[in-house]
């Protein structure tokens, strides 16, 4: 059970432009904040996330602290043939999820 | 943000128009924005976006998020969640397949800002 929500449509028409929605649960600490005692929360965010679509990258996203908790991407593709999509994110402290998604073309 | 800013386009001239940048402009949580970014292109093989790029005024980071879309993206959006530290602007510049920079500028008030609150 990964901790990713990834929203992508079972069929389509080819040629059909298909909406890709994906949530991953993570903290996205900062690291500016700063506890009672005064010490620095350390940084703790996924840097990178990307899909690929039978192994070739379609979307790719750089991801910053001001990327809100539990980060949710959403984005566009044509729907060429039936394949799967791969999504994976990659963060400080080693963090590395991955998700796949099959689609069938008509 | 325009040292960001030129770090991405370099010395070319980013001009306004044909990116829209949807965003509430009354916030009254920051640390959870919706924000929507949409290009006017075709998205063709010879004429498409290649990349997003959204910058902000006054978070301790100039980056909101770079985006890579190629000329399959069928349409040039992404829609994410953003966190913003204070009232400002925020810039969303899209780099088209010939090398142009097109951007769009909007102004955001937040009344809860992110980042500021302790941890117990």
């Amino acid at each position: 059970m990964t901790a990713a929500l990834i929203n992508v449509p079972k069929k389509a028409k080819s040629g059909d432009v298909i909406e890709i929605k994906t949530l991953m649960s993570h903290v996205m600490e900062t690291g500016y904040r700063r506890t009672t005692s005064g010490g620095v929360v350390p940084r703790d965010i996924i840097t990178s996330f990307t899909c690929r679509f039978n192994g070739e990258e379609i979307f790719r996203a750089d991801l910053f602290p001001a990327t809100a908790a539990n980060p949710f991407i959403s984005f566009f593709t044509v729907a060429t043939k039936s394949g799967k999509f791969d999504f994976e994110w990659i963060g400080d402290n080693g963090f590395s999820e991955s998700a796949s998604a099959s689609i069938t073309v008509e | 943000m325009a040292a960001a800013i030129r770090t991405v386009v370099g010395g070319a001239t980013v001009q306004t128009g044909k990116v829209k940048l949807d965003i509430p402009p009354l916030v009254e949580n920051g640390n959870s924005v919706p924000m929507t970014v949409s290009v006017a292109s075709p998205m063709t093989a010879n004429d498409y976006v290649k990349s997003i790029h959204v910058f902000n005024e006054k978070n301790p980071q100039p980056n909101l998020g770079n985006f890579y879309l190629g000329p399959r993206a069928g349409r040039a959006q992404v829609s994410t969640r953003v966190r913003l530290a204070d009232s400002q602007k925020i810039t969303a510049i899209a780099h088209f397949s010939d090398g142009s920079f097109w951007s769009v500028t909007a102004e955001v008030v937040v009344t809860l800002a992110a980042c500021t609150e302790e941890v117990i």
